[in-house]
């Protein structure tokens, strides 16, 4: 089951890779809409998946547990084959047009492998995130709906509640509050983190200090992947913590 | 026979007085600049040897020519201005100046030309100065091949590499200015011509200019300045094939028109600037053949201009291309390319079928809560962006682009 999926996956990659690619003859451009792709896509395949093969295995797991086998390794074995191969099939299958269509030449292979790398801590943030619900939730259509209602959430209307507070705050000094809202949403930290690499004329262009030091700075990236990490340790403890409580 | 002796001498001290050549060196009977000009008459030349000339106040009120041979160093030890050209017809070429003294109250420079016509002043070098080269009431003169490096680091205690102030008809070219206040200056300044000058790193902007009409600047690079360029209260300026490069930073661009009336702006580049070009209050202006690539805003318009076209431009992958501060729009964009745009060409013309508008609604809300500029291309803002584009509320809805190109344009 896992690795037929993920081969569908990787094909899914792999064509896409090959149609920008064939489409845009521009690598730097083609970086852009992947970028779209891998803060969209990525997090909404992670999630599924993750709900997905928690609910199917969910027998076998039963019949794991029956084994005298530690329960955090059953659960953790089956997070990180999970996320492992979605994040295998995102890095090939995405690498390997690339690849060929020459990248090591081009000097987009610094925003290239900056793409990769947020789109595995996505995988691995949204695929802990999905059996976290999976986790708390026997129902299977419920476990679902919150997973899909999770992933709208943080994609798209975390941002246009952000949106709103800026505007509507605009008088105060705003500049940690923005960092800050950016840090709590991981879809928007990874977005932040490939601006920082492809908009940074634009983001240099706000006036406010923490802003400077953020985008001016390997400061920027340093906190962002620290917060990154923080995102796929919390929810894994709470994968282990929770199977350790939780009756079958 | 002895008429003709003395026929012989009187010819050659005729030729003296015509063409003297003076030469000073450590060691010569001259061995200052000062001296040898105040032996020197008219049209002399002066050839300096290599050596350190410890001197400052050095008035050239002769027509001479001093040159430089492997660049004596004049050094003005911070005492004052250096070299002061007040003739007509001077030419220096060659020296190696440094240590300009710095004032508060006088604008000391390394040389300056006051009141002088038909001046050339090429091949130096200048060191650890206010201002570099000061042309004054002047006119008809050369300014060739300099290279110019200053220290400045704060605006209102450094000096400008090239200053012009009420000159005409004076020709810059292939100079290098670094390090300065204002790379180049120009103010009450008409007709010059500016071409193939590279100014970089500088305090405030690579090139200046105040109330100076019909000036041309061409084939001139600006990397890395506070701001590329700042063209201000000006006519008819023609700016052709320049190269603004990585102006970055919170008031920084490549170019500024402010009150700016029928300049022409054609094939430059602009590339890896926070804003490309900031325009204010600038009308009738001809914007074609420009590539702008890679920069936050290629275009900033914020407000009061009128009948500027923009045609034939690419605009690559700027995060935004377009910037209005009003819903009012009185300028033409036709015929560019725009790599944001989404649409088709089922005729095959080359011209994409649907309209482009170049100014997006979150352009508009980073204008007003600049804040909002971390959710740049996130998914909701794309939404709205498509919402505003089919139905336009706040951006001007007659800022279209009628025929967008389908490929990149060459020319």
């Amino acid at each position: 089951m896992r690795s037929r999926w993920s081969y569908v996956y990787f094909a899914f990659y792999l064509l896409l890779g090959v149609v920008l690619l064939f489409l845009n003859n521009d690598l730097s451009k083609a970086v852009i809409t992947l970028m779209n792709v891998i803060i969209v896509l990525v997090p909404l395949i992670g999630t599924i998946f993750g709900v997905m093969y928690y609910y199917n295995s969910q027998e076998f797991t039963e019949l794991l547990l029956a084994q005298p086998i530690k329960r955090s390794s059953i659960f953790l074995g089956q997070y990180l084959g999970v996320a492992l191969s979605l994040s295998m099939s995102l890095i090939l299958g995405l690498g390997i047009p690339f690849v060929f269509y020459g990248l090591f030449e081009s000097s987009a292979i610094w925003d290239f492998s900056l793409l990769l790398i947020t789109g595995t801590f996505l995988t691995l943030i949204f695929t802990a995130l999905a059996f976290n619900i999976a986790l708390s939730n026997e129902n299977k259509i419920k476990g679902f709906g919150y997973a899909i209602l999770l992933w709208l959430f943080l994609a798209v209307i975390y941002d246009g509640l952000f949106l709103m507070t800026l505007i509507l705050f605009e008088d105060y000094p705003l500049d940690k509050v923005s960092l800050i809202g950016t840090m709590l949403n991981p879809i928007d930290l990874s977005r932040t983190l490939i601006l920082l690499k492809l908009d940074i004329s634009a983001l240099l262009g706000y006036t406010g200090a923490v802003f400077k030091q953020f985008f001016g700075t390997s400061f920027g990236l340093i906190v962002s992947f620290v917060m990154l990490t923080i995102w796929v340790v919390m929810p894994v403890l709470r994968i282990v913590f929770k199977s350790k409580k939780k009756d079958f | 026979m002895k008429s003709i002796t003395v026929f012989f001498i009187a010819i050659f001290i005729a030729n003296i007085s015509i063409a003297q050549t003076i030469e000073v060196c450590n060691t010569c009977p001259v061995s200052t600049l000062k001296e040898a000009i105040t032996q020197s008459k008219d049209f002399d030349t002066i050839i300096v040897k290599k050596g350190t000339y410890k001197e400052h106040s050095i008035f050239i009120d002769k027509s001479l020519t001093i040159i430089g041979k492997n660049y004596p160093v004049i050094d003005g030890e911070k005492k004052g201005e250096i070299i002061t050209i007040k003739a007509d017809n001077v030419t220096v070429d060659g020296l190696f100046i440094i240590n300009v003294g710095t004032s508060y109250t006088e604008d000391y420079a390394a040389i300056r030309v006051r009141n002088s016509k038909n001046f050339v002043i090429q091949n130096l070098v200048l060191e650890n100065l206010f201002f570099g080269i000061y042309i004054e009431k002047s006119r008809d003169g050369k300014v060739y091949h300099n290279k110019i490096i200053g220290d400045a680091v704060e605006e209102y205690n450094s000096g400008n590499g090239i200053q012009l102030w009420y000159s005409k008809n004076v020709e810059i070219e292939h100079n290098y200015v670094e390090h300065v206040r204002d790379g180049i200056y120009l103010e009450f300044s008409d007709d010059c011509l500016i071409k193939n000058n590279i100014s970089t790193l500088n305090v405030r902007y690579g090139l200046h200019f105040m109330f100076s009409n019909d000036d041309i600047y061409q084939d001139n690079t600006f990397e890395n300045n506070g701001a590329g360029v700042a063209v201000m209260f000006s006519k008819r300026i023609k700016m052709y094939n320049n190269l603004f490069k990585e102006n970055w930073g919170t008031a920084s661009y490549g170019m500024l028109l402010k009150e700016i009336n029928d300049a022409e702006i054609i094939g430059n580049i602009f590339e890896d600037n926070t804003i490309g070009i900031n325009i204010e209050g600038s009308n009738r202006i001809t914007y074609k053949h420009n590539n702008f690539s890679n920069n936050g805003w290629a275009i900033k318009v914020k407000g009061a201009c009128y009948a500027n076209t923009f045609t034939e431009n690419n605009f690559l992958y700027n995060s935004f291309d377009i910037a209005y501060n009003s819903n009012v729009n009185d300028n033409v964009f036709d015929k560019n390319y725009w790599s944001n745009y989404t649409g088709y060409d089922l005729d095959k013309n080359g011209i994409g079928d649907i309209p482009y508008r170049p100014v997006k609604l979150f352009s508009y809300i980073v204008n007003r809560t600049p804040e909002t500029i971390i959710l740049l291309r996130s998914m909701f803002i794309d939404i709205i962006d498509f919402s505003e584009k089919v139905s336009p509320v706040f951006t001007p809805d007659d800022l279209l682009d009628n025929n967008p190109q389908i490929k990149k344009l060459t020319w």
